[in-house]
């Protein structure tokens, strides 16, 4: 009997190329359990609930090839640096920890390294929790990742520990048509601090499909800041999931700010399993041409007493398309939490389309909760108002649009990191 | 400096303005009075450049440019200045950004260079003290939760700033109490030269008492029906406008 080849069993014929005979039993027990579960899961179809709007055809319908091994390639990453910013970078190629292209501060206390050494030495963390939230079995995509990850960053914070530069991780792509599977993996001890910024960007690297997950393990008291920077340029898919697990009175910020990018899906999904905890989810996604650009969000609130805000602001250009699914789950126990969402969008054009869902499940009775969907266009009477006073149509409608994301980026502490978005945004509707 | 022709406009297939014809001369203030819906915000909108004007006919001239050509940016960068009659809210962005943003791009097209910060902290200085704006207004989101007074003087107060060569004044004494109403009459004197002119919409005699018009027009039904000095404006206060829509009609 001939068995037909479905896009599954091609992309896993080509992932099966990667060769992993020298890690370590763990990992490769994960890695197996992974590929059993994909035996389970399908690609997501119209008919999946949470993938309703986005199809997602155009990844799965190609070919790709893979690196296999690390390279060796000269590359100037001056270009995907933050101005004025000064941190810790970490670069990723096509998959791969680059140590030569990366620039790491000693610090006592604050591990920042290539995820596959720490496998390699068999990492007690890693051994013990990579995979430990973000689980194969449940989403195709994480277990695609788990499969068959290159590469990633692997941060560790021991207690009390304050990262003194930000860690820039730069996640690259510089080929047509591969596929590359990153896994960023970060640990919070108790009382420790770091913000991360992860901006995927590629050179060339056209219609190159990325597939990024991230585990976040916040212990007591941690405060994380992570900041995902989407800015592929031209034909470019990207599938990222972050899993996050917050224990007591932590703090978890992730601002998600997707520039650019042809298909584009963030699942973000954050555990609150204690008390005092404080969570911030914001994003800002600008489509332009026919980019598809998705958030799907869950925070998961167990215990009493915590906050959580959430805003998204999408402006959407051309024949673009957003979607925003944004889920709040308020458990039996958490009483006292405060949890608000909201979700606005300008469509610029009539071809624009925004799809928006913001839900709450509420099954404890004293909370505050609030959420809120908007969609509308730029306010032409402004805009001619401000004409009026001598300012050209073009800055006008940058003023205007800068004012209507402004409050998404509000939780951004890194102030180059700020400038460098608002420079984004100048760039693309200013003058 | 402004020469209005024959000037018609419409929205939505209704005509408003019906042969508007009005010369101004640098260093003169011009008063427009006229019953509610006669067309005179419409007037102001069309020589501001707002484009859900349609102009069906007639001709513009602002210091020897025709102004219907331009569009509403260069207008004003030209010295028109509109005051609006109902200012609008814009959320999140500031007025004084807005302001630095609106002088900037006035001097890039007049070829001269960017006001340095320290300049244009000064003139907001000098300007929000010259209309009595508090500087916490000055420097809020663009008339978002502001008075209706409030509004008004920020309208003097960016026309201040932007120091134009023609304003005109949308019933900007409306709302406005009496200390208002002369602080906000003092900026425009203090504003008036020899170079600039000054068009006042208003409804009501007292504004004039401050700003003191050499003419006063009547636009009624889209047209100016009759044109006086300022003793015109007493006489419509007394009487109100029927014996000039009967003369009209006769
Ligand atoms: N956008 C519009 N759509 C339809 N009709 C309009 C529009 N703008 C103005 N008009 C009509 O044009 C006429 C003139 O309006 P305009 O606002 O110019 O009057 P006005 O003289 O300024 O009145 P007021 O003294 O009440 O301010 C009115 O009948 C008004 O209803
Ligand atoms: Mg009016």
């Amino acid at each position: 009997m001939i068995k037909e080849l479905t896009k599954k069993d091609i992309l896993l014929e080509n992932l099966n190329q990667l060769d992993f005979s020298s890690e370590p039993h763990f990992a490769k027990d994960l890695r197996a359990e992974a590929k059993n579960a994909l035996d389970q899961l399908e690609f997501p179809t119209s008919k999946t609930e949470n993938w309703k709007y986005t199809r997602i055809g155009k990844i799965i319908n190609k070919t790709y090839s893979i690196q296999s091994k690390i390279s060796t390639s000269q590359l100037s990453i001056s270009n995907y640096l933050i101005p004025e910013l000064d941190a810790n970078i970490a670069v990723l190629l096509n998959g791969f920890y680059r140590e030569d292209l990366s620039s790491i501060e000693k610090q006592e206390g604050l591990k920042i390294s290539s995820l596959k050494n720490a496998i390699a030495q068999e990492n007690g963390f890693i051994k013990n929790h990579l995979g430990g939230i973000a689980k194969a079995e449940s989403e195709i995509f994480i277990a695609l990742n788990t499969m068959s990850f290159t590469d990633g960053v692997y941060i560790d914070l021991d207690k009390n520990i304050v990262g003194k530069k930000p860690v820039h991780i730069i996640n690259i792509i510089t080929d047509n048509n591969i596929v590359a599977n990153t896994r960023t993996i970060v640990k919070a001890h108790d009382n420790s601090a770091v913000k991360i910024i992860e901006s995927f960007v590629n050179l060339q690297g056209e219609e190159s499909f990325t597939n990024s997950v991230s585990e976040f393990f916040l212990n007591p008291n941690s405060q994380v800041e992570y900041n995902k920077i989407q800015n592929k340029e031209g034909e470019s898919y990207q599938v990222s999931t972050e899993q996050v697990y917050q224990r007591k009175d932590s703090n978890f910020t992730i601002n998600t700010i997707t520039l650019d990018g042809t298909l584009v899906r963030n699942n973000l999904n954050i555990e609150v399993n204690a008390e005092g905890c404080e969570t911030n989810l914001n994003g800002i996604y600008l489509g332009k041409n026919k980019n598809h650009i998705d958030n799907h969000t869950v925070v998961n609130h167990l215990k009493p007493n915590c906050n959580s805000n959430e805003v998204y602001k999408g402006i959407l250009d051309d024949n673009s398309v957003g979607v925003f699914n944004g889920k709040v789950f308020v458990r039996p126990d958490a009483q006292k939490t405060n949890a608000f969402q909201q979700n606005n969008n300008i469509l610029l054009t009539d071809d624009a389309v925004i799809n928006s869902k913001p839900e709450l499940e509420i099954y404890a009775d004293d909370v505050k909760c609030s959420h809120g969907s908007t969609t509308g266009q730029l306010d032409d009477e402004a805009i001619f108002y401000l004409q009026a006073r001598g300012i050209s149509k073009r800055s006008a409608v940058n003023l205007m649009i800068s004012a209507f994301i402004k409050d998404a980026l509000s939780s951004i502490s890194i102030e180059p990191l700020k400038n460098y978005i608002d420079s984004k945004i100048d760039e693309r509707f200013g003058s | 400096m402004l020469s209005i022709k024959n000037l018609h406009a419409k929205i939505d297939d209704k005509e408003i303005l019906k042969g508007i014809n009005l010369e101004i001369k640098a260093g003169e203030v011009h008063a427009i009075m006229g019953p509610n819906g006669s067309g005179k915000s419409t007037l102001s909108a069309v020589l501001a450049g707002r484009e859900e004007y349609e102009v069906t006919e007639g001709t513009v001239n602002f210091l020897e440019k025709d102004l219907l050509d331009m569009n509403p940016e260069d207008r004003a960068r030209e010295g028109v200045f509109l005051a609006f009659q109902y200012p609008i809210e814009i959320p999140g962005v500031s007025n004084i950004n807005f302001l630095k943003t609106a002088i900037n791009e006035t001097r890039a097209y007049h070829g001269k260079e960017t006001i340095t910060a320290k300049d244009f902290l000064a003139l907001v200085k000098e300007k929000s003290a010259l209309v009595e704006l508090d500087a916490k207004l000055a420097s809020r989101s663009v008339n978002e939760g502001f008075s209706g007074g409030e509004k008004k003087r920020n309208e003097i107060f960016q026309m201040a700033m932007l120091e134009p060569k023609l304003s005109i004044l949308d019933e900007t004494d409306s709302g406005l109490d009496i200390d208002a109403l002369r602080i906000v009459a003092k900026g425009v004197n203090t504003l008036k030269s020899s170079e600039n002119a000054t068009i006042v919409i208003t409804h009501y005699q007292r504004l004039l008492d401050y700003i003191v018009p050499d003419f006063v027009h009547v636009l009624y039904n889209g047209r100016i029906v009759k044109t006086g000095g300022k003793e015109l404006a007493l006489e419509l206060e007394e009487k109100g406008y029927d014996w000039i829509k009967e003369e009209i009609n006769n």
